[in-house]
């Protein structure tokens, strides 16, 4: 801030500070004229309002003294007169940066440790786990849940049934970078009965009840349409995270109204990155635990 | 006799009635929003039940339509009677009663709605911020024009605190509602990131210390004398701790950003100020409770005196519990916790809660011509129920409050955190359901309170009198 305003911070607070301390010391004397200890003002109001003019307690006077003090310490050791850094060079930023090193010494070689070994092998390392289980709890759960199992939306990671891959390097990756999962909307293409045709035939590719004949017709607009991510015999394809139709797993729910929601209005799935939040080497541990989910 | 036909005690009693209407309303919508913390299902998947909208109508509520009322009912009451003159404008005053009426129904109803500017304290939008600030000039016109037309030389210290609260909460108002309305029911503060987080705080930060402190000691400066027939302690102490605790309570507010984006000294001075504050917030419990030295034994039979006494105490707690949080170092693990809801419920519950109703409980027979309340025991069951459910409330939120803050800095050998948010949220269950019954008992008090003054106006012979004349 330009010294303008670091004087008039400085002079307004410090001005503000002694002017207490001279309300105090001015009150604390007693003025020729006034009322005595014990004796009232000599005002009255409402027929019975008086006020004693007893001196202000000890006690109390040397508590304010006491804080007046403290404060203009404080303001001398620490940042808080305009751009006077203080005599500490003390700043909040610097404490946050002083942690993180410790933090970092402390606690990078543990994770360093863990990276050098391949996810396979942290999988049946009951240390790593730990570990990666409260990384997951922290991180994780509050989407995919602290069992793992997923909510509508977030992926199930239990079921060795996998969006973007399963091998232990898909999961790193997903993890560092995050993954944006789009389903166009089909709805104004494809009209209410469009619909209703690829939502029979997708209920037929996991052997569901579904209208035949709906299915039939649904099956040419699916090849049109759909197969390019979903594949043409609709087993999906990792490369885009298009989901696999004939598993019976549905991340949007897969009651005939869910998926014919799905295929009108599209959906839009987005995993957040961790590389620059978390560090490579946690995410390491965390893609362990992952893994071992589905290996159980 | 000097008081129907000299005084304004239509707009007194209005207030003061409402004041228990609104009390019960808003202290009744806390009671639910504490049980959703409980039972969460509570809110029905109803949008205009869930926990973030009817917050807003619970802290708006009780601060400024319990709160409010009880301030417009006793400022106008002892502004009149210190000063022995009618008040300035009678019509105004009407104004400012029916104003101030409709803003809290507006409220009621947009604050569900989700109409909300999203400013803690401050969520109503601007139309409301607009008649907010018209009622307001009314009331500091009606206050400032009725002190200037005294009939005594000396102006009272009640009057005093509630001439600065008028004062500042209008500039506060005002400032911090500066915003560009995008249509009816939305607009966007003027000021950008961190000022405006600094400017929110200035605001809500003295929101307690003009709204809530300064207002309700002028209350205390004229009830406790009163009630106890005694002179107040010390003029002097009266002097220096009012223009202490209104110069020091404006720098305050920082102390809600501590470690935030906003700037290191800006942080420094909010806290510096909060603990200088605490010698001059105590010189008002010192001077209330000294009062009463030479006529301690008044405290036994008169309940309406312990309502004003404890809440001295709870004012005098919160009042050093606050410069303590405001430390950097005990805010790292305060800040976000329930130790924050206690101790804003210590001050809220305990200090301006029960000096409003024992106020409140002086004011209704006085108002109505009565020689006093229908039933004293009543007042007595009031008493120790708010007291028990006030003790209940603030234990239990700082026993999570400071449990909270320790799970959520807990640390393992590897670095990681030894608890999940969820674990720590599972933590607060039990102090949940013990903060929800001490809400309960407080607000059965009100109920206790509303059927006493009911009897005492609808004109029941006070039990314990009947053979007196009315005064």
């Amino acid at each position: 801030m330009s010294s303008f305003w670091s004087w008039w911070i400085t002079i307004i607070s410090v001005g503000n500070i002694l002017a207490c301390y001279w309300l105090i010391k001015w009150a604390s004397k007693p003025r020729p004229g006034e009322a005595a200890t014990g004796d009232v003002t000599g005002h009255k109001w409402d027929e019975n309002l008086e006020e004693y003019n007893n001196p202000l307690p000890r006690w109390w006077l040397w508590m304010f003294y006491g804080t007046i003090i403290f404060g203009l310490v404080y303001l001398a050791l620490y940042p808080g007169l305009g751009n006077w850094q203080g005599y500490l060079g003390w700043s909040s930023t610097g404490q946050y940066q002083k942690e993180m090193e410790q933090a970092r010494q402390k606690y990078d070689p543990i994770f360093a440790a863990f990276a050098s070994k391949p996810i396979e092998e942290l999988a049946r390392d009951p240390a790593a786990l730990k570990v990666g289980e409260r990384l997951f709890l922290n991180y994780c759960a509050s989407c995919h849940g602290s069992t793992a199992t997923g909510a509508p939306g977030f992926p199930n990671l239990t079921d060795n049934d996998w969006l973007w891959g399963g091998d232990p390097e898909a999961i790193k990756t997903t993890i560092l970078d995050g993954r944006q999962g789009a389903m166009p909307a089909w709805g104004d293409a494809l009209g209410p009965d469009g619909v209703d045709k690829v939502a029979e035939y997708v209920l037929s590719l996991s052997g569901r009840q579904h209208d035949a004949e709906k299915a039939a017709a649904g099956k040419e607009i699916f090849q049109n349409m759909c197969a390019a991510c979903h594949g043409p015999d609709g087993k999906g394809n990792p490369a885009m995270g298009a989901p696999n139709l004939t598993d019976n797993v549905w991340l949007y729910g897969g009651s005939p109204g869910a998926i014919r929601q799905t295929i009108t209005k599209g959906r839009n799935g987005r995993m957040p990155a961790h590389r620059d939040f978390l560090g490579e080497n946690k995410v390491h541990v965390l893609a362990a635990y992952v893994y071992s989910l589905s290996q159980r | 006799m000097d008081t129907a036909d000299t005084y304004n005690y239509k707009v007194v009693r209005q207030f003061a009635v409402m004041t228990i209407v609104w009390g019960i309303v808003g202290m009744a919508v806390g009671v639910y929003i504490a049980a959703e913390l409980v039972w969460p299902q509570l809110n029905f998947d109803i949008p205009w039940l869930t926990f973030s909208r009817l917050r807003p109508l619970h802290t708006n509520a009780v601060i400024f339509a319990f709160g409010g009322s009880a301030l417009f009912a006793t400022s106008y009451y002892v502004v009149q009677r210190t000063c022995q003159t009618r008040l300035f404008s009678d019509g105004l005053a009407a104004f400012t009663f029916w104003g101030w009426q409709l803003i809290i129904v507006l409220a009621a109803v947009t604050l569900p709605l989700g109409i909300t500017s999203s400013k803690e304290y401050a969520e109503l939008e601007w139309p409301i911020d607009l008649l907010i600030a018209v009622v307001w000039v009314a009331y500091a016109i009606v206050f400032f024009g009725t002190i200037v037309k005294r009939k005594v030389s000396h102006i009272y210290v009640a009057n005093w605190f509630y001439g600065a609260f008028i004062l500042t909460i209008a500039v506060l108002h005002i400032f911090n509602n500066l915003e560009v309305p995008v249509s009816l029911t939305k607009s966007y503060s003027i000021y950008p990131g961190a000022i405006d987080a600094m400017v929110q705080w200035w605001y809500g930060h003295n929101a307690v210390g003009f709204f809530l402190t300064a207002g309700f000691l002028g209350m205390m400066y004229y009830f406790i004398p009163k009630q106890a027939n005694r002179p107040v302690y010390s003029y002097r102490l009266s002097v220096v701790h009012f223009w202490a605790l209104i110069s020091t309570y404006i720098w305050a507010g920082p102390h809600h950003l501590h470690y935030t984006a906003l700037p290191d000294w800006a942080q420094s001075l909010g806290m510096v100020f909060s603990l200088i504050l605490l010698a001059p917030s105590w010189g008002g419990m010192i001077n209330g409770m000294m009062t009463l030295s030479g006529a301690w034994h008044k405290l036994r039979d008169d309940p309406i005196l312990k309502f004003l006494i404890v809440s001295l105490s709870f004012y005098g707690m919160s009042t050093f519990e606050g410069p303590m949080m405001s430390i950097k170092t005990v805010n790292s693990l305060s800040h976000f916790t329930d130790w924050t809801i206690g101790h804003v419920h210590s001050g809220a519950l305990g200090w301006v809660g029960l000096v409003s109703i024992g106020s409140i409980y002086f004011l209704i027979p006085k108002l109505f011509g009565k020689e006093r309340m229908y039933s004293v025991k009543a007042m007595e069951t009031h008493f120790w129920i708010a007291t028990v459910g006030i003790v209940l409330y603030i234990a239990s939120m700082w026993i999570s409050g400071v449990m909270q803050g320790l799970m959520w800095r807990a640390v393992n050998d590897d670095g990681t955190l030894t608890y999940s948010f969820v674990e720590s949220l599972k933590a607060m269950y039990p102090y949940y359901f013990v903060r929800f019954l001490g809400g309960t008992l407080f607000l059965t008090g009100m109920f206790i309170m509303a059927w006493n003054a009911w009897k005492t106006i609808s004109g029941a012979t006070p039990a314990a009198a009947t053979a007196t004349q009315s005064a």
